[in-house]
């Protein structure tokens, strides 16, 4: 047990939640960052599929990493990547139609996110399966939380709900309150993200140095 | 072993890709039933929705279809004789997928509810990022809309995909005539900002598009206009 929960190990999953963010520091996957995040919901279920899928190829390109001959390796990564992304859209239609429904192009989407590929080329191929999942868990996490934060703001001040909820009540409507159009739009989302970034680069400061 | 000759990668390269197809490809014949069930059943929802029949759980849809549902008839072009009867229900009109749908081939649900006589039209148009497609259902007069459900394949969500979401939204063509006042040979439904007058649109045709979505409403506008227009004819000899 102590193995498996070694500093190394710790290190691997803590580390992309906050000074290696995948999104805040490496600055990878802001594609997908911008697109899915105008309600909670997609932003969600986008983030949990991102980590699962990170997670399992990440296994996957660890057990055979002594095996990929090295000029093919992203290819292979892509294949892997590409396999699992089809398998659990396949399992999401059959068993959760409705959640595949809402996904539909986002799942498609995460064969093309840059975290997966970085993750698989810059970890999973030096590092064995267990730190590997770890990793990927993490780094998963780590988008997730970016994009929950994003799609909460954008979903607040853009349609004034939460998860569908409406929270601001019909009274500040009468008053004169309006939703913002703008957070609807992609481009709020680059806006919002750069002030997570420069709020969480700030807070961070001083572990930089 | 050297794993970087050319015959190894050459080799790699082909049994992975052996592999992975047949991973693909079981995993794919395995739950293609499951997916194709799910897929049925969601069509009978969207068919019940148009007819405001919307708190049903997954689980009943199947049921209610068979109990509100009689014949899903389909008509070939220009003829207003049904070229297949739909009597065994699920067998002809609802096994035409939505791309099929054109004047040659026109699928129309003769339901029930409630002891009236309800019809249900599919249609289908271009959104703004992909195809878009519903079920509007009329009452026995064959001129005022019960109700209309919309779904899209990729519009933006929280704008266009406002069609399928907002059910405020769809809740405006209830009611609604398709119509201008005696003029039976146009279709008359509009979906256009408010406010905005239309030639030959009465008040009781005009639906308030989307807001910041104008594309998408107007391809709902088109779509309304192109498929409940090749059902005049139809119309036409039903009210006989």
């Amino acid at each position: 047990m102590s193995k498996l929960f070694s500093k190394e190990s710790k290190a691997a999953f803590t580390n992309p939640l906050n000074l290696d963010n995948p999104i805040a520091v490496q600055v990878l996957g802001i594609c997908s960052a911008l697109a899915v995040t105008s309600q909670l919901k997609p932003a969600i279920v986008m983030g949990l599929s991102v980590t699962v899928i990170t997670a399992f190829s990440n296994v996957i390109i660890s057990l055979i990493r002594k095996t990929i001959p090295n000029r093919i390796r992203i290819i292979v990564q892509l294949v892997v990547v590409a396999a699992l992304v089809t398998i659990v859209s396949n399992i999401l239609k059959a068993y959760v139609y409705d959640v595949s429904v809402q996904l539909s192009v986002y799942v498609g989407l995460i064969i093309t996110n840059c975290i997966l590929m970085g993750r698989l080329e810059a970890f999973a191929m030096m590092n064995g399966p267990w730190e590997s999942f770890l990793d990927g868990i993490g780094n998963g996490l780590g988008y997730a939380i970016i994009l929950v934060v994003v799609g909460f703001v954008r979903e607040l001040f853009g349609f004034g709900s939460i998860l569908g909820f409406q929270v601001i009540p019909q009274a500040a409507y009468d008053a004169g309150y309006m939703n913002n159009g703008m957070m609807t739009m992609p481009a709020m989302a680059l806006v919002l993200l750069g002030c997570v970034i420069w709020a969480h680069r700030a807070y961070n400061k001083e572990e930089k140095k | 072993m050297n794993t970087n000759s050319n015959v190894y990668t050459i080799v790699y390269a082909s049994v992975m890709v052996v592999i992975v197809a047949f991973l693909l490809a079981f995993v794919s014949s395995a739950l293609k039933p499951t997916q194709d069930a799910n897929v049925a059943i969601d069509k009978k929802q969207q068919i019940l929705f148009s007819m405001n029949i919307r708190d049903i759980e997954k689980s009943q849809v199947q049921d209610k279809y068979k109990e509100v549902v009689k014949k899903d008839v389909v008509y070939a072009e220009s003829s207003t004789e049904p070229s297949k009867s739909g009597d065994k229900q699920d067998e002809d009109g609802f096994t035409v997928p939505t791309k099929e749908l054109s004047s040659t081939c026109r699928p129309l649900y003769v339901c029930e509810v409630d002891g009236k006589t309800v019809y249900v039209v599919p249609v289908k148009g271009a959104g703004l990022w992909g195809g878009i497609w519903g079920y509007v259902s009329l009452e026995a007069d064959l001129e005022t809309v019960r109700g209309a459900y919309f779904n899209h394949e990729s519009e933006t969500a929280g704008l266009g995909a406002e069609i399928k979401d907002n059910k405020k939204w769809q809740a405006q063509f209830d009611g609604k005539k398709i119509f201008n006042g005696d003029n039976k040979s146009a279709i008359a439904r509009s979906v256009v900002k408010k406010g905005k007058s239309v030639d030959g649109v009465g008040d009781n045709n005009k639906i308030d598009a989307v807001t910041g979505a104008t594309l998408t409403s107007n391809g709902v506008n088109e779509m309304l206009h192109e498929c409940l227009g090749n059902y005049i004819d139809i119309f036409d000899n039903l009210k006989k």
